[in-house]
């Protein structure tokens, strides 16, 4: 193998064990930045070694051995001779469970770890900006300038959040635990809301040059994939998982020849990835047999899944797709969601009803310079034939809109409303 | 990137003997692996090839030809579609398949819309497309 060949396997080895390196390691020095250190170590090791011996039988136990013996010589330099006989409790126990053989050996347990590690990566006492980038970094596998460049800002800007993260769920504790009954409920919506904010930046970016983002699209479906092997008895974990399959399989009739934004209305169903769509939908049958009452994510999935079904915008079911807004609705209180279900009462049931939805939203705090929601009302007055006044929605749904492609594609549809302003 | 995992049929699958419990036990521990770490999005056994055919073309005759065929190791007993970053990291999960016997295992790329480049027009494409969609949909 030539060098460069090596070190691309390297890397390869590299996303397949690192999350189960890290999670290994955190449990037995209970410190994540330390853990995340002896598994950096124990790659850089590789880097070095692998290209002359060749890569061995069972790169994972290896990886997991030479981190082991990193940390205990860190140990024991730490502990210098006078201080030896001081060394008790926490310290003296590390050292024996990283001198024990075969700790990575048990499949249910290094599994175990990592569900423990998506569980404090995503941990409440961190900001969403820093679940992001440190679930991405230690669960993803990502590098610091990749996380940079998929939300637009510095490397210096990530490796600080990270850093900070890191010493956060140090100083507050945090356990290495799957969190019990009385909490998991709470605790699983925050690591599914890290997980769908890193889909939605990569489906429908907020800034930038490019509306689409497809390799964020895809880590999150790669979370939401393990997220769902793990615990998979979960209603909401397979339906997050579905309702992003789902969007993904429009990702590449989304964008033109030219990078613009295609809207759901014109896309090319024929482009739609079969696949994925295939994969949603039985994912969102698993998660409907385990619900209850269907939570948020998978209502969200049953919506995606009425377009997903029909072969074209009049086939849709509009009036079903209207019913689970209401339950989303019901169930979040979101105005993002009474804005989504104005536009599905004016497919259903005309224009003229999901004007006075949208109207009556106008004041909503929450909705206070959010692009679409003129993006919305202008749309609802071009079904209505009032072109002059939807022309002026689009104009200001532009000015709001961060992403340079939504708001070229804004700006065309206020053109295309006729060069007449109101009279 | 998408890839194709053929596993090759043998002797056995083509008698319909099914494996070992001990090698299905494998299998089934290789195949969570996959799932667990997000890669597996499918992955389906096939039948013996007594219950296939061939069909065979000559200018515009066509022949059915029943199974089963010959060439045990040349015919496919089985498929996996992995999503995965890298042809490396493909090739890195199939290192990890259980099996043995000096079997070889292929794995392929599976084009996707953007690999055809600019010989498919988007009239072509389109209408290869629908072509799916309705196969899906059947």
């Amino acid at each position: 193998m030539s060098p460069s060949a090596t070190h691309r396997a390297i890397d390869a080895v590299w996303r397949i064990e690192s999350a189960r390196l890290i999670a290994g390691l955190t449990r037995i020095v209970r410190d994540v930045a330390v853990a995340e250190d002896l598994a950096q170590d124990a790659f850089v090791a590789a880097l070095e070694q692998w290209p002359e011996s060749g890569i061995p039988d069972k790169p994972g136990a290896w990886l997991m051995a030479t981190a082991k013996r990193r940390g205990i010589d860190a140990l024991r330099r730490r502990v210098t001779l006078e201080r030896k006989r001081e060394l008790i409790g926490r310290e003296l126990e590390t050292l024996q469970q990283l001198d024990q053989p075969d700790l990575a050996a048990r499949v249910e347990d290094v599994q175990d770890d990592v569900l423990r590690l998506i569980f404090m990566t995503c941990h409440p006492v961190l900001s969403g900006q820093a679940r992001v980038a440190l679930t991405l970094r230690l669960l993803g596998g990502l590098s610091t300038p990749e996380i940079a460049r998929a939300f637009l800002v510095s490397e210096g800007t990530v490796a600080q959040r990270i850093v900070r993260a890191k010493r956060t769920l140090g100083e507050a504790r945090v356990p290495f635990e799957v969190p019990g009954r009385d909490e998991l409920a709470e605790r699983l919506s925050a690591v599914l809301e890290v997980i769908y904010l890193v889909f939605n930046e990569g489906y429908a970016a907020s800034a930038g040059a490019h509306w689409i983002r497809p390799a964020l699209c895809k880590d999150a479906l790669r979370l939401g994939r393990i997220l769902a092997a793990l615990m998979p008895r979960e209603p909401e974990v397979n339906g997050l998982l579905a309702l992003m399959e789902i969007q993904a399989s429009r990702l590449r009739a989304r964008v033109g020849p030219h990078g613009e934004p295609v809207l759901l209305a014109d896309q090319d169903r024929a482009r739609w990835d079969h696949l994925l769509v295939q994969r949603g939908l039985d994912g969102l049958r698993r998660a409907e047999k385990l619900s209850g009452a269907l939570g948020p994510y998978t209502l969200q999935a049953a919506v995606a899944a009425c377009h997903a079904r029909a072969r074209s915008v009049e086939e849709t079911d509009w009036p079903r797709i209207v019913a689970l807004y209401d339950a989303l609705a019901a169930l979040t209180g979101s105005p993002v969601v009474e804005l989504n279900r104005a536009v599905a009462v004016t497919m259903a049931f005309g224009p003229e009803s999901g004007l006075e939805l949208v109207d009556s939203l106008a004041d909503e705090p929450a909705l206070r310079g959010y692009h679409l929601l003129p993006s919305v009302r202008g749309d609802v007055l071009v079904r209505l034939g009032r072109l002059a006044e939807a022309r002026e929605e689009f104009e200001r749904a532009a000015g709001l809109c961060h992403n340079q492609r939504e708001r070229e594609l804004l700006l065309a549809r206020a053109v295309a409303c006729g060069a007449h302003g109101p009279p | 990137m998408r890839f194709m995992v053929l596993v090759p049929g043998s002797p056995e699958s083509e008698a319909g003997v099914m494996p070992s419990t001990e090698a299905l036990g494998e299998m089934t521990k290789y195949n969570e692996e996959l799932a667990r770490s997000g890669v597996m999005l499918a992955g389906e056994g096939l039948h013996p090839t007594s219950r296939g055919a061939k069909v065979r073309f000559d200018g515009s005759e066509r022949t059915v030809i029943d199974g089963p065929f010959t060439e045990a190791k040349e015919l496919v007993a089985g498929y996996w579609v992995w999503e995965c970053a890298s042809r490396e990291e493909a090739i890195e999960w199939l290192k990890r398949a259980p099996f043995g016997g000096g079997v070889e295992i292929e794995l392929r790329q599976i084009f996707e819309a953007e690999d055809f480049g600019e010989q498919l027009t988007p009239e072509l494409r389109a209408a290869n497309e629908r072509l799916r969609e309705q196969a899906a949909q059947n």
